[in-house]
């Protein structure tokens, strides 16, 4: 199990590192979606990894299972699906007003303000 | 337990979403609720101020769930510091922001409550995770703050920094589960004791958690090489927001201190001074690296966010020293830096051109008719900040240097070392004193070529806002020594923090675990 959820952790982070990099927005998107979901497997498996062991106290039992770090994945996947909402909708509304989806910093000009406000 | 210490946290999340629920559609009610709101917070960020000077620390147990185990909240004199801090500065930018920004989008007081929730969190957390959470709420705000009057510009820049941010966050999630993972323990207290305990074949895996911190707490304040993002994003945003914003890169700070003095300062251990080496450096660099563009800029954001950038590098330099002067060096320094900053994002914001939208022909270019239609107040006041910011006697900019100089010098650290960094921060004055001149010059005293655009217009008013910016950096100036004395016991207490262990910890320290709720 370890050797299985290590490589998923190991895959969808080089997924995410690798989409983050690309130069149009809809890519990053799905790369920061990878990356998250990555992190959250990370810290689920903070609490080590049990299989059938109760979280709660319980007379017959010999190992638990950490119920924190699912405490913790929980808030985590929250924060990052309200974080890809509002991502989403910026990358939208960037398109909408520039014409194009690069992520790349444009049209800046020497001053810095770009032909924007 | 003092139940005031939630308080800070509750009256922005409750007035952030009065404003939204109750006066969206009317923006003088949102004005006056703000300002009101922002007013109570300043009353009340100075009760607790003085609380902590009778206290070194109290602690504050969310539904009384023993501590290691429940969420906490801790009032020290830093967190109370910084509390006062955020307060003024969010009465300032609300108080300022009334029919001028306010007006560019419908819920920017909102967002600016928020903004203050997550900052005051931040600060009185005493839980990684929970600063994690804080962190987010603060950033969801800056975001709304950072985006708020729209424009390519903004959305080009604001999507680097959402993502930017995102991409700090998971770091910052990384670092706390590996720390988790190893200690078995968030709460901040709880790991000052644990860290020494760690064995050593989980001792690489705990520096790594701590890594992963700094990088992510490098990356708000951005410390070189985690600074690509605040240039574009500070000037590319509106100069009220952007006010609000030079207390961001602080929680950088903020997080930087409380980390490295409780959890990889405080009983030694495997990761004792975990971050020391890489602190004086970083510092050096982004000092260097934004004092040195300030003459090279053409408008007034630019300039002011390499200022920015510049102080956030200088606040380091005495935290690197690792020692009780230069914290409380730094701590006089980030109180200056914060106000100055923001007070000139305010004054900048007085002489942006608006005619024709938001951002006139002239935006915010340091040309002489700029300033044209400006009284002489402005221009004195853009001397006096001028000078605070570079830090020429006799003002708060210049004792803060001192104070750090003074700690660099008492350090021990090598005499090359000692040199390099007088270096740096003296020629850093030299730099920024050349910008601001060379800006003031151009703005103030070259006569306006005469053309047949029509003259820009600004807006006028929020007079109060900068002055009591100000007035608070002279005060500051004034009463350098007892603040200074105040700073000093802070640093004393960050450097020993049994006082705040043993609040936190205290009696429950034996009591038998409790289920996370």
């Amino acid at each position: 199990m370890e050797a299985l959820f290590a490589s998923a952790v190991g895959a969808m982070t080089a997924a995410g590192v690798y989409l983050l990099l690309q130069a149009r927005t809809f890519p990053v998107v799905v790369g920061i979606s990878f990356l998250s979901y990555a992190v959250n497997l990370f810290l689920f498996a903070t609490g080590r990894l049990v299989n059938g062991a109760p979280p709660v106290i319980d007379a017959g039992a010999a190992v638990y299972a950490d119920p924190l770090p699912q405490a913790l994945v929980l808030t985590a996947i929250v924060i990052s699906f309200a974080m890809t909402a509002i991502l989403v909708v910026l990358a939208l509304r960037g398109f909408l007003e520039s014409g194009d989806d690069q992520v790349a910093a444009g049209r800046l000009g020497s001053d810095g303000k770009g032909e924007g406000p | 337990m003092n139940h005031w210490i939630v308080a800070p946290v509750l009256l922005p999340a409750v007035l952030g979403a009065l404003i939204v629920l109750i006066a969206r559609f009317d923006p003088v009610l949102q004005r006056r609720l703000s300002v009101l709101g922002c007013s109570l917070g300043l009353l009340l960020a100075l009760c607790l101020f003085m609380t902590v000077l009778r206290q070194p620390a109290l602690a504050y147990r969310l539904g009384d769930w023993p501590a290691p185990f429940g969420i906490v909240l801790v009032l020290d004199p830093l967190a109370a510091m910084m509390l006062l801090l955020s307060a003024i500065l969010g009465l300032a930018v609300a108080g300022y922001a009334a029919g001028r920004e306010d007006e560019n989008g419908p819920h920017f007081h909102a967002l600016l409550q928020f903004q203050l929730m997550g900052l005051n969190g931040a600060f009185l957390t005493g839980d990684l995770f929970n600063l994690f959470v804080f962190f987010e709420i603060l950033l969801i705000a800056s975001y709304g703050l950072m985006l708020h009057g729209g424009g390519e510009a903004r959305f080009r820049n604001g999507f680097h920094y959402v993502v930017i941010n995102l991409v700090g966050a998971l770091v910052f999630l990384i670092g706390a589960g590996l720390i988790y993972g190893v200690t078995g323990t968030l709460n901040l207290a709880d790991l000052a004791l644990k860290a020494p305990l760690v064995e050593s074949g989980d001792a690489a895996l705990f520096r790594l958690g701590g890594i992963c911190l700094l990088i992510v707490f490098g990356l708000k304040a951005a410390l070189v090489p985690f600074h690509f993002w605040l240039p574009g994003t500070y000037r590319s945003t509106s100069f009220t927001s952007a006010a609000m914003f030079a207390i961001l890169t602080k929680v950088g700070a903020y997080a930087i201190i409380r980390a490295s003095t409780l959890v990889f300062g405080f009983g030694g251990g495997a990761a004792a001074h975990l971050f020391t080496p890489y602190l004086l450096p970083a510092a050096l660099l982004t000092s260097g690296l934004g004092l040195l563009a300030l003459p090279g800029a053409r408008s007034l954001g630019t300039l002011a966010a390499f200022a920015m950038l510049g102080s956030s590098g200088t606040l380091f330099v005495g935290l690197a020293t690792d020692e009780s002067a230069g914290l409380a060096a730094s701590l006089y320094y980030l109180v200056h830096s914060t106000l100055a900053g923001a007070a000139f994002y305010l004054l900048a914001d007085r002489l942006v051109d608006r005619s024709g939208g938001r951002f006139g022909p002239q935006g915010d270019r340091i040309l002489p008719r700029l300033a044209e239609g400006q009284g002489r107040a402005t221009a004195a006041a853009f001397m006096l900040l001028a000078v605070m910011i570079a830090g020429l006697p006799p003002f708060s900019g210049f004792l803060g240097k001192i104070f750090i100089l003074q700690a660099v010098l008492g350090a021990a650290l090598a005499p090359a070392l000692q040199g390099l960094v007088l270096a740096v921060v003296l020629l850093g004055s030299f730099f920024a004193m050349a910008g601001f001149t060379r800006a003031g010059v151009l703005l103030f005293w070259q006569p306006a070529p005469a053309t047949d655009e029509p003259p820009p217009r600004q807006s006028v008013g929020g007079v109060w806002a900068i002055g009591g910016l100000m007035a608070a950096l002279l005060a500051l100036t004034v009463a350098a020594g007892p603040s200074l004395a105040f700073f000093e016991r802070t640093a004393n207490l960050l450097l020993a923090p049994e006082a705040y262990v043993s609040a936190v910890l205290g009696q429950h320290v034996q009591a038998p675990p409790a289920e996370e709720p």
